[in-house]
């Protein structure tokens, strides 16, 4: 009875917010909408006995992708009142497929039966006394082994893209060069100067030595010993 | 077996895809928000998994719905960057402007 009245109450907020997701003015109330939707899909995973997927949920859904979000939308200075204009002109098409996607839903809910066969198909039958946890990795680091690498070599390729796509050059910023710094030789950057016992040499480096990123080979000393 | 019945998850997950599915003609400029209806419809087929893995008693939509949210983070963090730079390469992030893309 209690999980019943649960189900609804996070299903209700579940889908109040994700309507708030969609129609909400201020993309940063989009984004925190999201996040509650999110909390409240870990909520209905957890009345469905998948507590494992519920916590990932909230950890990687809540505490990365939906702050990665927040912080895209923050980071962007878009003038959102202008994205919004187009809102009324798209809402009857909207409104269309929504109603057609869900009277398709529906005619499905409303055929729809589990096959006889189903329960002998099961892959991966629940083992009893096993908490969902233990369960899951036992068969994700057995059976889905390879699935699971892939899936790691996913988030690499992902991770890599994202650092590409994003990484550049600004001018101005100064940054170590290796290359530049093994390349340099001792005569391109080291002159000999003869000094006389009891003088003094003022050597003024070239300002664009100074200012570029590039090393120019000092030529000569600029001043000569004073007396 | 789940204390509530398989149908009203289904019910949830239809209408949380629905949504999704809206929110993207809705926000037909807005790219950001596009790709959160993305993220909603990706949780109403998690949704969908892990109702469909509780009432017939197997672990491989729970698995399953594990690997669909791992494709979703990678997808969401490779979006972002792409909206990222192109903010930085025509100051908006208009989806009509992105016809205009070339080399």
């Amino acid at each position: 009875m209690i999980v019943t009245l649960a189900f609804y109450a996070f299903a209700a907020v579940l889908i109040a917010a994700a309507a708030m997701v969609v129609l909400a003015r201020n993309p940063v109330h989009a984004v925190l909408f999201l996040i509650l939707a999110f909390f409240n899909a870990a909520a209905l995973f957890l009345l469905a006995g998948a507590e494992f997927l519920a916590m990932i949920l909230v950890i990687v859904y809540v505490g990365a992708v939906a702050v990665l979000f927040l912080f895209v939308v923050m980071m962007l200075d878009v003038n959102f009142t202008e994205l919004r204009e187009g809102f009324v002109r798209y809402l009857p098409i909207g409104a269309v497929v929504g109603i057609v996607l869900a009277a398709e839903l529906l005619f499905i809910a409303s055929v729809w039966s589990l096959s006889a066969e189903a329960p002998r198909l099961l892959a991966e039958p629940t083992p009893p006394g096993l908490d969902n946890t233990t369960a899951l990795g036992r068969v994700l680091y057995t059976d889905y082994f390879y699935l699971f690498q892939a899936s790691g070599v996913i988030l690499l390729i992902a991770m890599i893209g994202a650092i590409v796509l994003t990484l550049r050059d600004r001018p101005g910023v100064k940054r170590q060069d290796v290359g530049a710094q093994t390349a340099r030789r001792p005569q391109e950057t080291l002159a000999m100067v003869k000094m006389r016992p009891g003088s003094g040499m003022i050597v003024i480096p070239k300002p664009e030595t100074v200012r570029g990123t590039e090393r120019e080979p000092l030529s000569e000393p600029t001043g000569h010993g004073g007396h | 077996m789940p204390a509530v019945g398989l149908g009203h998850y289904l019910a949830v997950a239809a209408i949380l895809f629905t949504l999704g599915t809206v929110g993207i003609f809705l926000n037909r400029k807005n790219v950001i928000v596009i790709l959160m209806s993305v993220e909603l419809m990706l949780l109403a087929v998690n949704l969908n998994l892990i109702a469909f893995a509780a009432h017939l008693g197997d672990l491989t939509g729970q698995i399953f719905t594990m690997f669909v949210l791992t494709v979703a983070a990678a997808e969401a963090a490779i979006g972002l960057a792409i909206i990222v730079v192109y903010f930085r390469n025509r100051r908006s992030i208009e989806v009509d402007d992105v016809r205009m893309m070339r080399g």
